[in-house]
């Protein structure tokens, strides 16, 4: 790819941050190249966080109709999902899957508590509360 | 304070070696750093999920870099691996006193720089720290354009977060100043080796692993019939390709620099021609990522056979390079 074709987008998954594309000049040579985002890695990238945005937003509507407990919520909005707890706890899914049951979710021992808020990054407090959500709800 | 010079690079783990070479005195650029290393790779791995979807990784495993040139250049470069956080901080403390500059594996979603977008559960992210200053570490992560800094909590639960690929608090500096590099031994050894790996006869490695992918776009239709689904993999390819920091066309394009560079420094045409041909390689793969993802905003077009094919022409037009290059 040439440097004068190196995409400069502006993408939003950037975040005002420039990546570095390795890019020739009129000469042929290579050099390292500035680049404000690409459109087409944008789109996929924008799918993946919105999908994982998707999983947070379904799982809080089942904790408000006391579906669920707070815990599925906190795993999608912590952007993981059940295998990545199970890995990042140590505990087996099927546990991981009773916690989401409110009675069960009362239960849990302090000590598992405390697996779940190291590993998503949260006080014991805000693992019990139900969070309020704000503008992305829409 | 040291002489340390942040540089801003494609890629995390190349990026760091580069500069943590330069810092102790042997420069050497990023894509020297892939290529002595023979880091490229295509590989496709569907037993490991990310997010419920398969690996598909353009370079060799998290570390192959690191130790790659620990080999190749013979480094005295010390790894070392915690259990107890707190003691894994008080090592990295103790590097830093010592004047040292210390490379650490890391998650991505718990530094606090990363733009949002960006924070996924990745854990084998690779920075650079070079100084502590109250309570705070100056950090040079070679992703961005300029030095950052990370306060002792946040670092140590990025060094020290579970799950997949879990970095355990890995660190890794170098002791005693290395040798000279000796390229026109290095560079053919490690051409060769990526070489035999790119067209290594296992199914799902190199050029038989792209076209194994090719054919599975063919028959996508029969084994994900859920479009929602088919879509969620086609970006997913792409996202491994582009935005996991590869320089452009997983990696291809950085590798077409290393041949340039290594055509000059040899003085050796076929690796001039190489390097051409890998560029065209590179402009393939961008074609694919471009014609994908226009399938995936524009539906009417979509036409998973016409992927398959442009992989399928990807992989044809990479192993014709990786053949020429057998010849060194």
């Amino acid at each position: 790819m040439k440097k004068e074709d190196v995409p400069q987008d502006n993408s939003r998954s950037y975040g005002g941050h420039k990546k570095i594309i390795y890019a020739t000049t009129s000469s042929g040579k290579y050099e390292k190249t500035n680049s404000s985002g690409w459109e087409a890695e944008e789109f996929v990238t924008l799918m993946a966080v919105n999908e994982l945005e998707t999983q947070a937003r379904a799982a809080y509507k089942h904790l408000q109709n006391g579906e669920t407990s707070p815990l599925e919520y906190h795993m999608y909005n912590s952007r993981m999902d059940l295998l990545g707890l199970s890995q990042a706890t140590g505990l087996f899914q099927w546990q991981i899957k009773r916690h989401f049951n409110l009675i069960n979710f009362t239960n849990i021992s302090p000590k598992t508590i405390s697996l779940y808020t190291q590993a998503l990054g949260i006080t014991k407090m805000e693992l019990q509360t139900t969070p309020t959500r704000g503008s992305s709800d829409e | 304070m040291n002489k340390f010079q942040h540089q801003h690079t494609a890629h995390c783990e190349t990026g760091v070696m580069s500069s943590m070479l330069d810092y102790h005195g042997v420069q050497i650029s990023e894509p020297m750093a892939l290529g002595l290393s023979s880091s490229i790779a295509f590989a496709y791995l569907p037993f490991i999920k990310l997010n419920g979807l398969p690996l598909i990784a353009y370079r060799m495993p998290p570390r192959s870099v690191i130790k790659g040139l620990k080999k190749r250049l013979k480094l005295n470069l010390d790894y070392e691996r915690f259990t107890d956080p707190k003691k894994g901080m008080i090592a990295l403390d103790k590097q830093l006193d010592a004047g040292n500059i210390v490379g650490l594996q890391t998650s991505v979603y718990w530094l606090p720089y990363f733009p949002d977008d960006m924070r996924f559960h990745f854990n084998a992210h690779n920075l650079l720290v070079y100084a502590k200053k109250n309570n705070t570490y100056l950090i040079s992560d070679p992703v961005f354009e300029k030095p950052v800094s990370c306060s002792t909590d946040e670092l140590q639960k990025a060094r020290f977060s579970r799950g997949a690929l879990a970095p355990k608090g890995m660190m890794y500096f170098i002791d005693k100043p290395p040798k000279p590099v000796n390229y026109t031994k290095l560079i053919p050894l490690s051409i060769k080796s990526s070489a035999r790996s790119l067209t290594a006869p296992i199914p799902i490695i190199g050029i038989r692993g792209i076209r194994f992918l090719a054919n599975k776009l063919a028959r996508l239709d029969r084994t994900m019939p859920d479009k929602k689904q088919q879509i969620l993999f086609l970006g997913h390819i792409i996202r491994m390709q582009e935005e996991i920091g590869t320089g452009g066309a997983g990696f291809r394009y950085m590798y077409a620099s290393f041949l340039q560079e290594s055509a000059t420094l040899m003085n050796n045409k076929l690796l001039e021609d190489a390097s051409n041909m890998m560029t065209d390689v590179g402009d393939h793969w961008r074609n694919f990522a471009l014609h994908t993802v226009k399938m995936c905003k524009n539906r009417s077009h979509y036409d998973l056979r016409e992927l398959s094919k442009l992989l399928h022409k990807c992989a044809s037009e990479e192993l014709k390079v990786w053949k020429l290059l057998k010849k060194i």
